[in-house]
């Protein structure tokens, strides 16, 4: 069905999200914002897995994108209780004045 | 054009707008909010790929668990303090970051380099689309994790258990 | 005995060692008869070798024997080996019978020190290197017993360690003979490294002495350098301003080393390498130069000093320039008989000086003392025998030696009638100051205060005993060397002939030369001119002592009228030329400015700063490096974000070339 779709069109919408994940990692105050924008980098890679997958007449895109969200889950699991506990020390969930490795 | 191709693009340019909503808000939890819409239009442009199993995976774990939890995080963090983000923009690390977009564009610039010059080198897989359609494309999946790809698997489910176990560890209260 | 004359070395190092390992609490007889029988002992093996050499014809008096290989290198070898000829037979009976009567004499002197044990330690050590000196058969194996001579030395004159002038003294002596060592080795070094460049490789004497020929030119710088290391060791200009001052160690220890033994070491090692001096004839007449000027220079800071010891450590300052004279114009053995000689009354002047001090209780100053003669009258006796044969007074040994040397100053080929005249003015000089010191200490009023006078007393038996023997060697051992113009058969210039005899195209010998006088009419011509100038100089001897008997005796204002004449005269000579503040000021100053300078710029700057400099680059770089850990989470993301920029950037361009 989608064959007939060249295949720079994902690129680009992947490499636009990635981007805008980027960005939004590196200039939101707030640590959840900034996760949030980190999915989203996820998914962007996702995206062209998939689309190679079908490209290439493979599924090892699809497997792998399988495993991605095994690590995204765990990670965002993990990655948010640290973030309870970091937030319970400092009592703010902006992210310029966590520097507590300041040297 | 096909139907195919206007339902791509409809989705595609949907999923742009709700990220760059999602990077701009002010209030967190609106930001979850459009995060999930940019995670469904992408579940159907995965469908467009046939990509089923992986489309409905994107629902279950990234739409539905992953962005629950990051919501009642933030309910948590709102409940205690508010969403206060501080409105000091002042802050010398916001004027570094301004420089850090630009560069950053600079990164989205390559990227656009990548796609448009893009070659194929010609070498192809053995899942065919055909093969996959008349197999079904879960069971497709399902055979290869189980198959060729079972240690993965394996490992992945133990990361799990090691995720769940960490993050209860972690946030227990220690009296 | 041939096979035995590792034993001569031998007894004094057992004698070294045995008192060493006592300890603190052995018995004052044990250590004494321990130390004066090991000398003795090498003395009985020296004189039974010696008579053994008489029953054999002089071209066959060598004994050699190696008894370890010490380097061993290809060709190169140098053994520890020793060599037994005329020359060092006659050093080994001077160093150990000698050696031996000091020894017994110490054993009164030093009754109530209590260092005695450590005293006999280092004494016997003394005898061991010197002997090992002169016995060497190689030129490192000398330098070894040269060099421990200097370490004895050393602690000897620094015994009483407790006096500063004392511990200084030795200081002095050690450090001003280094210089001179460093001359030695540099002749040494010289001396292998020319050698070999000829394909000789080699330390030995015998071997030297055969390849002496392809040395060259060199051979005039080699013999230079070790000259300068015998002007250090036998105390000549430059280099004598130790000898005064290490009459602070025990007057037997001046006796022994700095009148007998190690002073005279020098004079050995050039007799020793003569066939070196034969080829350098510039060397040698520098050499007899500065021999005469130490000589003349000596004798007259002797004629202002009121310490009995300093007078007697000028003198011998000036009579080793006269043995200096002797080789530097290659009278080679009229040198070392003037050292037998010399051993003989100098070591009786010392020993009488320390008998002296007993019977005045320490006391130095000779303006504190007079009338002796009739209190300690062997004291007395011996003395004056040895003032006359130091005067070179017919009848005693100083005269014959003394006079061979005169002789051969002026007749030699090398000699020169400057040196001759310089010479005897000095032998005048001799006279004077020798008669000056004996007429104050023994004659005329006693100066000394009223306690000391009645406390004064003859030494112990054990002590004027050596004193008699070595009187009547000083009157007996010249008749060995009665000159064939007297009669005599010179017996030691024949005795000496071997070893001093070269290719026959070289140097005459002592044979050749007393041969001539009898053949050929020019002899009556020598003959005479050498009978003249014996009755000049013994003229010269007698005016000097009545020259000391009316300023000194009959009438001592006449030389207090002198003093107040010419005042700064006076002070010249009396502050020794003012030669120690000139060294003080020149190289001692000069090398506490160096290390001044060393520690400011080398030390302070360079090295220290270095040290610092990288210490603080590092903080400065550590500094800097710092501020990437801002602890902003954002920013490590966004160097994460640059890496992957430039990873992409390559993975782009890469194909482009």
């Amino acid at each position: 069905m989608i064959t007939e779709l060249p295949m720079g069109f994902s690129l680009l919408l992947s490499g636009i999200l990635f981007t805008i994940g980027a960005i939004g990692a590196l200039m939101r105050r707030n640590v959840l914002v900034v996760f949030m924008c980190i999915e989203l980098m996820l998914n962007a890679v996702n995206l062209i897995f998939i689309a190679s997958d079908r490209l290439l007449s493979s599924l090892s895109g699809n497997i792998f994108v399988f495993f991605i969200m095994t690590v995204a889950a765990v990670e965002a699991a993990v990655g948010l209780a640290i973030f309870v506990l970091v937030f319970r020390l400092k009592g703010t969930v902006n992210a310029d004045e966590v520097n507590l490795l300041k040297g | 054009m096909g139907f195919t191709k206007v339902v791509y693009f409809t989705f595609a340019f949907i999923a742009i707008l709700s990220s760059l909503l999602m990077v701009t808000r002010k209030n967190p939890i609106h930001s979850a909010l459009w995060m999930i819409l940019t995670f469904f239009s992408l579940a159907v442009i995965y469908l467009l790929y046939e990509a089923q199993f992986i489309a409905v995976a994107q629902v279950m774990v990234y739409a539905g668990a992953i962005m629950m939890l990051i919501l009642f995080v933030i309910m948590l963090v709102n409940l205690e303090k508010g969403y206060g983000e501080g409105e000091e923009s002042k802050s010398p690390l916001q004027k570094k970051k301004i420089a850090w977009l630009l560069v950053t564009t600079v990164f989205f610039v390559e990227l656009l380099f990548c796609a448009v010059f893009f070659r194929m080198t010609g070498k192809t897989g053995d899942y065919t689309a055909e093969m996959v359609r008349s197999m079904g494309n879960a069971k497709t999946v399902g055979s290869l994790l189980y198959g060729k790809y079972l240690f993965p698997f394996e490992i992945a489910s133990l990361m799990l258990l090691v995720g769940i176990v960490g993050a209860v560890v972690l946030t227990k209260k220690t009296k | 005995m041939r096979d035995f004359l590792w034993l001569i070395p031998l007894f004094p190092a057992l004698g070294f060692l045995l008192n060493s390992a006592v300890g603190k609490r052995a018995k004052k007889g044990f250590i004494s008869w321990v130390a004066c029988l090991s000398v003795f002992f090498s003395f009985v093996v020296s004189l039974i070798l010696f008579f053994e050499f008489l029953d054999l014809p002089p071209t066959a008096r060598l004994f050699e024997q190696n008894i370890y290989s010490w380097i061993s290198s290809g060709e190169f070898s140098v053994p520890i080996g020793f060599r037994i000829d005329p020359l060092s037979i006659i050093m080994c009976l001077v160093v150990t019978g000698v050696g031996f009567l000091i020894h017994v004499y110490s054993v009164g002197y030093m009754h109530d020190d209590p260092g005695y044990r450590r005293y006999f330690i280092y004494l016997n050590l003394f005898v061991f290197m010197m002997l090992l000196l002169v016995t060497a058969n190689n030129i490192l194996l000398m330098f070894v017993g040269w060099e421990g001579v200097g370490l004895c030395s050393y602690l000897l004159i620094g015994f009483w360690y407790e006096k500063d002038s004392a511990a200084n003294a030795g200081m002095k002596a050690f450090i001003v003979n280094r210089v001179g060592d460093f001359g030695f080795l540099l002749g040494i070094f010289l001396l292998f490294v020319t050698l070999g460049s000829r394909g000789v490789w080699t330390l030995h004497f015998a071997t030297i002495q055969q390849n002496a020929h392809l040395l060259g030119p060199v051979a005039g710088v080699i013999t230079l350098l070790f000259f300068v290391g015998a002007m250090g060791k036998s105390a000549q200009i430059p280099l004598y301003v130790w000898l005064p001052d290490a009459m602070e160690g025990p007057t037997p220890v001046s006796s022994l080393i700095h009148a007998a033994t190690m002073v005279t070491a020098g004079v050995y090692m050039i007799a020793r390498l003569n066939f070196l001096y034969i080829l350098a004839p510039e060397t040698m007449f520098f050499v007899a130069l500065i021999g005469v000027l130490t000589a003349f220079f000596a004798a007259s800071i002797g004629f202002a000093q009121y310490d009995i010891k300093k007078v007697l450590a000028y003198s011998t300052i000036s009579q080793l320039g006269f043995m200096f004279l002797a080789v530097g114009v290659g009278a080679f053995s009229a040198g070392i008989f003037h050292l037998m000689t010399h051993a003989f009354f100098k070591g009786l002047l010392f020993l009488g000086a320390g008998s002296v001090m007993h019977a005045m209780q320490g006391e130095l100053d000779l303006r504190k003392m007079g009338g002796l003669k009739e209190k300690t009258p062997i004291t007395y006796y011996t003395f004056f025998i040895a003032c006359l044969a130091i005067s070179g007074i017919p009848g005693f040994s100083g005269f014959f030696s003394k006079d061979e040397i005169l002789w051969q100053a002026m007749s030699s080929p090398k000699g020169h009638i400057l040196l001759w005249l310089l010479a005897t003015i000095t032998a005048c000089m001799t006279a004077y100051y020798m008669f000056r010191l004996f007429f104050s200490v023994f004659h005329g009023p006693c100066r000394a205060p009223a306690e000391v006078i009645h406390h004064i007393h003859e030494s112990p038996k054990i002590m004027t005993i050596p004193l008699m023997i070595l009187a009547f060697l000083s009157v007996a051992g010249g008749y060995v060397g009665v000159p064939a113009v007297l009669g005599g058969g010179n017996l030691v210039g024949e005795f000496l002939a071997p070893v001093f005899s070269l290719s026959p195209h070289k140097e005459v010998t002592w044979r050749l030369v007393s041969e001539a006088w009898a053949a050929t009419g020019e002899a009556s011509h020598e003959a005479g001119l050498e009978i003249t100038l014996m009755v000049v100089s013994v003229i010269m001897a007698l005016t000097g002592i009545f020259l000391s008997y009316l300023f000194h005796l009959k009438n001592p204002a006449l030389a207090e009228r002198f003093v107040e004449r010419n005042p700064r005269l006076y002070r010249l000579v009396h502050n020794k030329y003012y030669v120690d503040e000139i060294y003080h000021f020149v190289f001692v100053r000069g090398l506490f400015r160096l290390g001044d300078a060393a520690m400011g710029i080398v030390d302070n700057t360079l090295i220290e700063g270095t040290v610092n400099g990288t210490a603080k680059l590092l903080e400065g770089i550590g500094g800097r490096l710092r501020k990437i850990q801002t602890g902003y989470v954002q920013e490590y993301a966004f160097i994460l974000v640059l890496g992957a920029i430039v990873i992409v950037g390559y993975l782009i361009l890469y194909p482009l070339f």
